[in-house]
């Protein structure tokens, strides 16, 4: 097989664009971390997460900052929540953190709204204050027996 | 009766037999991927033939798909009001599922049956009996080169048919229906995840990859030495290849879960 340098060419341009495009997926798209990255990680436990899942945004203001880890049964029968927070982010230690819903049927997701203490909220600590998941069946509930109600009276 | 039970007893010992054979040959082959020397310059010829000469089909189909992807979804979506999910489910789709295994078919077409035909020609005109004669390993000159770059280039041309269709779907979508352009970036990769989406799509392409790769060189490698035997062992490759791919696809998704 004789050296051909524009095939050598052909072939090396092709692995690298093959690889640029296998780069871009995991990295971009598939939100590889690469190297040591600036994370801190919250724990936040709430009687009911609804249909909360792994991977759903965290977000500060309405802009994301991190996403949920890992959602898990405790022993005291709460749901645990692992928050994986951009660590540049200076929270404060009454942070408190709620699970929303993203329209009237979205996904769900967490909300942290900072307090106004002066102390930072140290990165692997339990964020104290939680408000659960809304669940719609509930309201819809009380809502129809507070009318069922209001129509006999 | 006897003899029904008999032909039926026989086509399961051929299937068996046929099995064990293609076993015996993955390890040959994978002995001659492992024994020196490694014929680079053979096996980057290969990799021209199977990924550069493929790359103009991946990249169209590719592109074809994800519009089509793009409109379909766009339209189904649009009346729960969830347009705005439109680059998860063309993202998701595509990683997922359709990049490897459309991609595995294209290039199963493409260059393996090109593959296994060259071998099935080689044998028909004793070309391989003339390097036995030289004593020349038929198996480490011929297949392995055509092997190895078959699993090279499959998880590549599978990445960029899966690039060229998330912009076929962002054309598709976002410049012609009007969905806003990063909603569809940040639906694409809120949703798609590293370990569970694109290490998996990487891993069924390289599946693919060795599957094509040992199906045409062993077809080709036990063609019978004549003209029919050439047009039998390339047709062999492309539909036997072809449904391993699909049915392989089930058993990844189903035990990984990708």
């Amino acid at each position: 097989m004789q050296p051909s340098p524009s095939r050598d060419l052909a072939v090396g341009l092709f692995v690298l664009a093959g690889l640029c495009a296998v780069a871009w997926l995991s990295v971009q798209v598939g939100g590889l971390a690469l190297g040591p990255s600036d994370r801190s990680v919250f724990h936040a436990s709430f009687d009911q997460v609804g249909g909360l899942k792994p991977r759903a945004p965290v977000v500060v203001a309405g802009v994301r900052v991190g996403s949920v880890v890992a959602i898990s049964l405790g022993e005291d029968l709460r749901a645990h929540v692992t928050l994986d927070v951009d660590g540049t982010l200076k929270l404060p230690d009454d942070t408190s953190a709620a699970i929303r819903t993203s329209g009237l049927l979205g996904d769900q997701f967490i909300a942290l709204e900072p307090g106004g203490s002066e102390t930072a909220l140290a990165p692997g600590s339990t964020i104290a204050f939680t408000q659960n998941a809304l669940s719609i069946e509930s309201l819809i509930a009380k809502f129809a027996t507070g009318l069922g109600s209001g129509g006999e009276k | 009766m006897a003899r029904l039970l008999q032909r039926l007893g026989l086509r399961c010992l051929g299937i068996v037999e046929q099995l064990g054979r293609i076993a015996l040959f993955a390890l040959s082959l994978s002995r001659a991927v492992l024994s020196p020397p490694a014929r680079p310059g053979r096996v980057v010829q290969e990799v021209f033939d199977v990924g550069v000469l493929s790359l103009v089909i991946v990249c169209i189909s590719g592109a074809a798909v994800g519009m089509v992807l793009g409109l379909q979804g766009y339209n189904t979506l649009i009346r729960f009001g969830a347009e705005e999910s439109l680059g998860a489910v063309v993202g998701l789709s595509l990683i997922r599922e359709l990049g490897p295994v459309l991609t595995g078919l294209l290039v199963t077409g493409r260059a393996g049956s090109a593959m296994a035909a060259e071998i099935a020609t080689m044998v028909a005109t004793e070309q391989l009996d003339g390097l036995r004669m030289m004593s020349v390993d038929p198996v480490h000159l011929v297949a392995m080169p055509k092997a190895v770059a078959m699993v090279v280039a499959m998880p590549l041309l599978s990445a960029l048919f899966i690039v060229c269709a998330i912009f076929g779907g962002y054309v598709a979508g976002v410049e012609i229906l009007g969905v806003d352009s990063g909603t569809y970036f940040s639906s694409l990769e809120s949703s798609v995840d590293f370990r569970d989406d694109v290490a998996g799509s990487l891993l069924k392409a390289l599946v693919f990859g060795v599957v094509v790769g040992l199906i045409a060189t062993y077809r080709g490698y036990t063609s019978e030495p004549t003209s029919a035997g050439v047009s039998a062992s390339t047709t062999a490759t492309v539909v036997v290849s072809s449904v391993t791919i699909l049915v392989f696809d089930y058993f990844i998704t189903a035990l990984w879960g990708v």
